[in-house]
């Protein structure tokens, strides 16, 4: 029944304990990957043609013949020192390719984030205030379509529209922020614009159905009793308790929104993660996907397990009764 | 989909789900479920849970009826192109359409849904394809349910170390993004439906089995399953006679939307190119095929577009609808 500071710390610290055996469990699952390709994995590296001579550089070089689990070891030794493998096409180290394309990746997956944020939260908050009334209804309605929309339908739908019929918007190519950030923005209205889209509906329903109990709560009652303007008691009173859910459903769409990012980067041929991952699996370049796997396991490790620990701050009851 | 799971955050005030644990299970399998597609309909998750004190937005009950109908019927319509494609009098879908230039565009006398870039008819494509998502669709929820079912139930009963090793793996599958996952199994597997089957029912199996999982905690504790307990039955007899029946009862709705979930990942792998190899037809891959004249001839891409949106609306639709009508907690039982 500690409160404060002491239960914080063995929240996060439990925290940690279950994310580490989480990612280990993950690397094992990764290193075993090449395990499963059918046949030699060599082959499926070289192609049939391969000599006997390519076939044991390449298994000298994987530690194909190794055991199992010295080789997951020292692939997990490997990871925890940042070294999370090389590519067997190009030799370049799969760390140095993430870091290159990590910026567009991510400056995709934030602008999308700060877009849903910023068109959920209003939309939410309306919608629970009059609910059920037209807005309500004619958004109910909306939003199921758009969560029926894979995203690239959505994807083309907006290229279509905006980039093709009404035009002013390219529909592929990226421009790094060095470049010229309005270039940059200007290319990456369209794909921030779709992974946001997907997420809006799922942000705006959680929203709406929290802050509708919310608003039953007799300090709101209390608040509306004493003239305080409607606008206050939304978004000054009922918006912050009802964000809870919101904020962890936030932390754990980091996952849909690397998966959308995917879909994206290579519609609209951004040179981001997702394109990386893409190819290197057409390409069969196995260390590389392993790689990749791992990584993007370890970032959205990170973000459930950064909410989590936030929602301990938003939510005292959270501190005095650790779940 | 948290709603069919009493256990996770089953305050009737849908106040503060504890994020630390308790909360995820639910949560984290709609987001798993959403991850690719947004079919997850998280929002839901309060709305339902005040057991009938608001009635759901949107569609008065008409329309909504109105709206289950037409899903029925297009997943009907779906379900007999896919079984009977070979019998409907259709051109092979891999043949150059003779006569008929390539893109033509969508008319009745010619050619009614057109043809693609190189000619072939896009009308048996779209049929072709539907039997690929749909023996994706199904073949992979079903291998996902039941091995989520097995794992679930058997983690819920034992509880102890089997819950806490089950769980820890569960979660190590659920780190990994749903598409990103879905790209390592094609990473390693054959190009072919089985590969796409056996990589969909790797993602979803979490999903499912946690859902199974909290519903088994919900079941262990009611009196029939003490008496059964009570009367000597073996605890493998108990899961089988007792839990199982109920459990899937309150699985059954989630595998429509989990349906929905694979028509989008398959369609998404075959956009990607990874799906199954041509010139065998996919929705996916006719949408990735036609992107280049997405300018000139756009039904190229929104036909097989709207096929998928349809059938993933129609499968959300009916699964929440299920959903609702299962949900004991809605009924006031619990």
């Amino acid at each position: 029944m500690a409160t404060g500071r002491g239960a914080i710390a063995r929240l996060v610290g439990r925290r940690l304990l279950r994310t580490g055996a989480v990612l280990l469990l993950v690397g094992f699952g990764v290193s075993f990957l090449i395990n499963l390709t059918p046949g030699d994995p060599a082959f499926a590296l070289l192609g049939d043609q391969a000599t006997g001579e390519q076939i044991a550089a390449v298994h000298q070089q994987l530690h194909l013949d190794d055991p199992f689990l010295s080789r997951y070891w020292s692939w997990m030794i490997g990871i925890a020192h940042g070294d999370f493998g090389t590519s067997y096409l190009t030799g370049e180290p799969v760390l140095t390719a993430i870091a290159a394309r990590l910026p567009v990746t991510g400056e995709l997956v934030l602008l999308a984030l700060g877009a849903a944020l910023a068109i959920a939260v209003p939309v939410g908050v309306l919608t629970a205030h009059r609910a059920d009334g037209r807005v309500d209804r004619a958004w109910s309605v909306a939003s199921s379509g758009l969560i029926s929309t894979p995203p690239f339908v959505l994807a083309l739908g907006l290229v279509y529209l905006l980039a093709l019929r009404v035009g002013g918007f390219p529909a592929t190519g990226w421009v790094p922020a060095a470049d010229g950030l309005g270039a940059n923005l200007h290319h990456a209205v369209l794909p921030a614009a779709t992974l946001a889209l997907a997420l809006v509906p799922t942000y705006s329903r959680m929203l709406r159905a929290d802050m509708i109990t919310t608003l039953q709560e007799d300090y709101i009652l209390a608040a509306r009793s004493r003239g305080l303007p409607v606008r206050r008691i939304l978004f000054r009173h009922a918006l912050r308790p009802s964000s809870f859910s919101l904020v962890t459903l936030t932390g754990i769409s980091i996952g849909q929104l690397i998966s959308g990012a995917v879909v994206v980067e290579v519609l609209f041929a951004l040179p981001g993660v997702g394109q990386l991952i893409v190819t290197s699996v057409t390409a069969k370049d196995v260390p590389v996907v392993q790689g990749v796997v791992m990584f993007l396991a370890v970032v959205y490790c990170a973000a459930t397990a950064v909410t989590d620990v936030a929602y301990g701050y938003l939510d005292p009851r959270v501190r005095i009764r650790p779940a | 989909m948290t709603t069919t799971t009493p256990a996770p955050d089953g305050g009737a005030t849908g106040a503060a789900p504890d994020s630390t644990g308790a909360g995820r299970p639910g949560g984290t399998a709609e987001t798993r479920q959403s991850a690719v597609t947004g079919t997850g309909e998280t929002g839901e998750r309060g709305e339902t849970g005040e057991t009938g004190a608001r009635r759901r937005p949107g569609l008065p009950r008409g329309l909504r009826g109105l709206s289950r109908w037409l899903a029925l019927g297009w997943i009907a319509l779906v379900v007999a192109a896919a079984v009977v494609a070979d019998l409907l009098p259709l051109r092979p879908y891999g043949a150059i359409v003779p006569g008929v230039g390539t893109r033509t565009a969508p008319r009745w006398a010619a050619e009614f849904l057109g043809t693609d870039a190189i000619g072939r008819s896009v009308a048996s494509r779209v049929v072709y394809g539907a039997r690929e998502s749909l023996l994706v669709g199904v073949g992979s929820a079903a291998l996902a349910m039941a091995a989520g079912l097995v794992t679930g139930i058997v983690a819920g009963y034992f509880r102890r170390w089997v819950d806490a090793a089950i769980s820890l793996v569960l979660d190590a599958l659920l780190a990994v993004p749903a598409l990103v996952l879905l790209l390592a199994v094609a990473a390693v597997g054959r190009r072919g439906t089985v590969t796409i089957v056996l990589g969909l029912a790797v993602v979803g199996m979490p999903s499912f089995a946690r859902l199974a999982r909290a519903s088994t905690l919900a079941i262990v504790d009611r009196p029939y399953v003490d008496a059964a307990r009570v009367l000597g039955t073996g605890p493998w007899r108990i899961l089988r006679r007792e839990v199982l029946p109920a459990v899937l009862l309150r699985l059954s709705p989630f595998a429509f939307v989990f349906m929905a979930f694979a028509v989008v990942a398959e369609a998404s792998l075959s956009f990607l190119g990874l799906g199954v190899p041509p010139p065998a037809p996919s929705w996916g891959g006719m949408i990735n095929d036609g992107r280049p004249y997405l300018d000139g001839d756009p039904y190229l891409v929104f036909i097989p577009a709207l096929c998928v949106f349809l059938t993933v609306a129609s499968f959300t639709v009916v699964g929440d609808h299920a959903r609702r009508r299962f949900d004991s907690r809605a009924s006031g039982l619990r």
